[in-house]
């Protein structure tokens, strides 16, 4: 009754395709959550005056579609000669994409922290990166962390645009396949299918933290 | 290090084609939002409805819509849908995807709002006599749309950037389009996608902008 021209190959070439969708977004998320942490500590540090250049070039990242930050990146690399290859420049651009909005949610979890908690540190004569080490970083990690997994899930899910570089991942492999088998449907299902395998039980985890860790009720 | 001459001129003669552009843009993200807006509030009341099956099908839709990328609903609409023998243009495809991805996230939106409001406001409505869609409609509604109003912008927001999507798809008149063909005439790509970056910038901070006065002007008491 129904029959596929789908054939064990083919479903090995698509798991390709979502091993290079998750090394694009482990390498992104990754080198953009270290900047990101970076950042947010200089933005806190800092204060908003200050931080302002920061603040604008970071914004930039997530006022500009991510297409047109991943042709421009591609278009500069070329004319810059730095020789890069689609891989580079796709996780160069999707880091300080992640690194822009990690920025945020790191500086919003240091906030987080009570000022009297960290004063109650600092009077126990605990250096400046003491009380950002065993105060700070435990209290705002539990408040963040919700946010950084939907943050992390937003790249597993924005990283399919790398494939407008030639880089392909997932959903590029099951375009390729659509155009040679010509069953759409059935092909893309499986391609959602996957991405939803990658992404709800993370998504689950997420909102499960986000109950358990509210602080306030 | 820099062996290219930036030939800014040409790109800035383009410029009202890439204005143009912007307003099918703006066009597209609009009503991708009305739409969005519409059927996210349909699919809130299916959740409150208590009906299994209404239930379900909100749950999945929102599920589906929050789990897969927004490039990939796009290409359902544009090639998935084809196995039903049904054809979109880019155009109807792209605001297909977006509206489909905007309902998901701003259902979700709604039920978070829906929370912020207290219970008894809708016992109160009961008491008074209003049937159970009149107390939703006229005492609920109007506080949830208060509380969901600053993130719904922020989902406008992105369904501006998401609309440039469609050049994947081979739209051609949006301003991820326009920039596209003038790019592969000119192959002066730095140039026209700095344009195009410029543009999308400031057409994001303009809605954020006037979504922040609208909302001073509507929500205060």
């Amino acid at each position: 009754m129904f029959d596929t021209a789908l054939t064990w190959n083919d479903l090995i070439f698509l798991a390709h395709g979502a091993g290079m969708t998750l090394m694009v977004t482990a390498v992104s998320v990754v080198a953009g959550t270290l900047m990101g942490i970076v950042f947010g500590v200089l933005r806190y540090q800092a204060g908003p005056v200050w931080s302002l250049p920061l603040t604008f070039v970071l914004d930039i990242f997530r006022s500009v579609p991510l297409l047109i930050q991943l042709v421009l990146a591609n278009a500069f690399q070329a004319i810059a000669r730095l020789g890069w290859d689609p891989f580079t420049t796709s996780c160069v651009v999707l880091s300080l994409y992640t690194a822009a909005f990690c920025t945020e949610i790191v500086r919003g979890g240091i906030e987080a922290v009570p000022h009297t908690t960290r004063r109650a540190a600092r009077s126990l004569g605990m250096t400046w990166w003491h009380d950002m080490r065993y105060i700070v970083a435990p209290l705002a990690t539990r408040v963040s962390l919700p946010a950084w997994i939907g943050l992390t899930l937003g790249v597993l899910k924005d990283s399919s645009l790398v494939l407008w570089l030639g880089l392909i991942e997932l959903l590029r492999a099951s375009q390729i396949l659509v155009t040679r088998l010509q069953e759409p449907l059935f092909i893309l299902m499986i391609c959602g299918a996957i991405y939803f395998l990658l992404s709800f039980p993370v998504a689950r985890l997420g909102g499960y933290l986000e109950r358990r860790w509210s602080p306030n009720d | 290090m820099f062996n290219y001459n930036f030939r800014w001129n040409q790109a800035l003669n383009a410029l009202p084609q890439m204005l143009d552009g912007a307003l099918v843009t703006l066009q597209i993200a609009l009503l991708s939002m009305l739409i969005g807006v519409t059927v996210a509030v349909l699919l809130t009341m299916f959740r409150l409805s208590g009906n299994r099956i209404l239930g379900g099908f909100a749950t999945a839709w929102v599920e589906l819509a929050r789990n897969t990328p927004a490039l990939f609903q796009i290409y359902m609409a544009h090639f998935g849908l084809g196995a039903f023998g049904i054809h979109l243009s880019p155009f109807t495809s792209l605001l297909a995807g977006i509206a489909f991805n905007n309902a998901g996230y701003l259902a979700e939106n709604f039920r978070g709002a829906l929370k912020a409001i207290p219970d008894t406001q809708a016992r109160a409505a009961r008491s008074l006599g209003m049937p159970a869609t009149q107390a939703f409609r006229l005492i609920v509604m109007p506080q949830m749309f208060r509380v969901a109003f600053l993130p719904a912008t922020n989902q406008m927001v992105w369904a501006i950037l998401m609309t440039s999507l469609g050049v994947i798809v081979g739209m051609n008149t949006d301003l991820a389009g326009v920039t596209q063909e003038l790019n592969a005439r000119s192959f002066r790509t730095f140039e026209f996608f700095a344009i195009a970056a410029v543009i999308y910038y400031l057409i994001a901070k303009a809605v954020t902008l006037a979504a922040h006065a609208v909302a001073w002007r509507m929500f205060r008491y």
